[in-house]
């Protein structure tokens, strides 16, 4: 239900973001989605890819720190109103919100797909899940984006 | 003798050992060698193993020369004895005891009887007859008071003098301009790092130093440079000398600049001077460049029989314009090990070290870029970041940052900034990274 997240460290220095694309591209590594979260001092850079696992490989053979983190993918409906209702179900589960970012396509079926870092992933899922909300497993959301 | 000296006009009495003709000069050196030599050995275990180590009595010096037959004294040999080990008097005649920091948290422990604290007053007055000083002046001693030499050192010395003294120790620098302007002060002793920002705040205040009464600054305790000197005089209208001591031998009041501004006067009737090679130890003679090392020859409650300063300096062999007769050294400007001095500050890498593996557990690559915005010098620490303590939130990363900062702050006492860096971003020369960058302008 889970999806493996990839986290780079980042110096907050003109250049330092290109560096980990131009490793991912010249590995033929896609990336899905991401997102950057920056201080003044240093950023971290959170992306979604397939392999994860050669990405992780080979960005860390270049040097770079790089952090495993299980996420979840949520459908929403793309209308007025998708996120909200989404959230409301969050916040009546009393779940604790890391982190959320967009994905920057959408499902075949033209739903919007948000990727949120959970405090506690696994009660998330369960929670969530009992309330209807479609958590999209890994398997499906590669399908989903093909 | 006071005649030819350009600072005439405050000549104190107390400053006659300054024109000691050579011949007598060295006969005292070597009289009180002997006899502090035969104290340590007397006294103090340590000297004593050593020199029966080397086969060495006391009864072997018989001239100054002899000196090199005698094992050299090193900071770690202070921390080794913690805290009373290297005193040479019993507690019962020790009226004074001073801490200055040291590597491993347990600060290094400097000890005095009245004959000493007289001793050290009169080579702070002749400090401040060569720059000029004397009765009728007023000193703003801006030093910190407490366990540093700098502040009680410069007080008694100032007291003695005959001058008016304000003790108005480190810190506040809004009060300090304030005292400053309405007290009517000539001088002032403090770091001139320290001066710089009082220079750059009295300008913020609306105070105009040139205009003030202040002539003189008696600047020490951290490495400058004579475009700073000049930068100084120039921003406050005032003459401003170097002075040099360490805890170790006395405190300020080891070498001082006169009035002719060509290096620091040595006060060698009490701390007897050696140049040697840091590596070899062997010693080097006048006019060349070396490690500067001091035997104590007066200081009763805790000899140092020739102390390793670290300090790279070289004795000047011209006679000085001043007229005086004891020896010159050049501007103290680096250290023959990797210790670096930040406001006032002595801070060793290991004393990072410790902090940042204190956190994690772990030691991290780092680096110590030092640098100088507007006039105050700033600590950055670079850390590479490890998979080990990287996070995905941001959060986190700052916490770390924070707590690292905390460690070093609680350590050193004095702030850093750190910086978290991507790994393997800090140069490493031959393995070993090179732990501190100076990239302070001292001009």
């Amino acid at each position: 239900m889970k999806i493996n997240q990839l986290s780079v460290f980042l110096e907050n220095k003109p250049g330092r973001l290109s560096e980990p694309c131009e490793i991912l591209a010249a590995n033929g590594i896609n990336i899905l989605t991401l997102s950057l979260a920056d201080t003044e001092q240093f950023g971290i850079l959170r992306l979604v890819v397939k392999e994860w696992e050669k990405a992780k490989r080979v960005l860390e053979e270049a040097g770079t720190v790089v952090n495993v983190t299980e996420v979840v993918a949520l459908e929403v409906a793309d209308r007025p109103g998708g996120l909200e209702d989404v959230l409301k179900v969050i916040e009546s589960g009393d779940i604790n919100v890391e982190y959320m970012y967009a994905f920057t396509t959408f499902s075949k079926n033209k739903r919007a797909i948000l990727v949120f870092r959970f405090e506690d992933a696994d009660r998330a899922v369960a929670y969530l899940r009992d309330h209807d909300v479609n958590v999209i497993d890994s398997v499906s959301l590669y399908q989903n984006l093909k | 003798m006071a005649s030819s000296d350009k600072c005439a006009a405050k000549f104190n009495p107390v400053s006659a050992p300054d024109y000691l003709p050579k011949k007598q000069l060295q006969s005292l050196q070597l009289s009180r060698l002997k006899m502090i030599v035969q104290r340590a050995y007397d006294y103090v275990a340590l000297f004593r193993q050593r020199m029966d180590q080397r086969k060495v009595t006391p009864d072997d010096i018989q001239s100054l020369d002899d000196i090199t037959k005698l094992p050299f004294t090193v900071k770690t040999d202070l921390r080794d004895t913690y805290p009373f080990g290297l005193f040479a008097s019993p507690i019962s005649d020790i009226v004074r005891l001073h801490a200055s920091s040291g590597t491993t948290g347990k600060p290094i422990v400097v000890a005095y009887t009245q004959k000493d604290i007289d001793v050290w007053a009169s080579v702070m007055v002749r400090t401040f007859a060569a720059c000029g000083l004397g009765a009728g002046d007023i000193i703003q001693n801006s030093y910190g008071y407490g366990l540093f030499t700098g502040g009680l050192g410069a007080h008694y010395g100032a007291e003695s003098l005959g001058a008016t003294v304000i003790p108005t120790s480190g810190g506040n620098t809004d009060r300090q301009i304030m005292v400053m302007k309405d007290f009517g002060v000539t001088a002032i002793c403090c770091t001139p790092s320290y001066f710089l920002h009082l220079i750059e705040r009295a300008s913020e205040m609306g105070v105009d130093l040139k205009a003030l009464p202040l002539r003189v600054g008696v600047f020490g305790a951290e490495p400058w440079t004579d475009s700073m000197r000049i930068r100084i005089e120039k921003g406050a209208n005032i003459k401003a000398f170097d002075i040099y001591g360490l805890s170790e031998i006395i405190g300020p009041g080891v070498a001082s600049a006169c009035c002719a501004q060509e290096g620091l006067h040595i006060f060698e009737d009490h701390f007897y001077p050696e140049i040697i090679d840091p590596e070899t130890l062997e010693p080097l003679p006048d006019g060349t460049e070396g490690e500067l090392v001091f035997t104590t020859l007066s200081k009763l409650a805790m000899p140092a029989i020739r102390y390793r300063t670290r300090d790279i300096t070289e004795i000047i062999t011209e006679p000085c314009s001043c007229g005086r007769t004891i020896r010159r050294i050049k501007r103290v400007g680096r250290r023959s090990d990797d210790m670096f001095i930040i406001r006032g500050v002595n801070v060793f890498p290991s004393q990072i070290e410790e902090a940042l593996l204190a956190v994690e557990g772990t030691l991290p690559h780092y680096q110590i870029v030092l640098t100088r915005k507007g006039d105050l010098d700033q600590m950055e620490i670079q850390v590479e970041v490890t998979a080990d303590v990287f996070s995905d939130k941001v959060r986190a990363l700052e916490e770390l940052q924070h707590k690292l900062g905390q460690s070093v702050e609680h350590t050193l006492g004095i702030r850093a900034k750190i910086s978290l860096v991507q790994p393997h971003t800090i140069q490493r020369s031959e393995g070993k990274a090179k732990r501190v960058i100076d990239n302070r302008d001292m001009s």
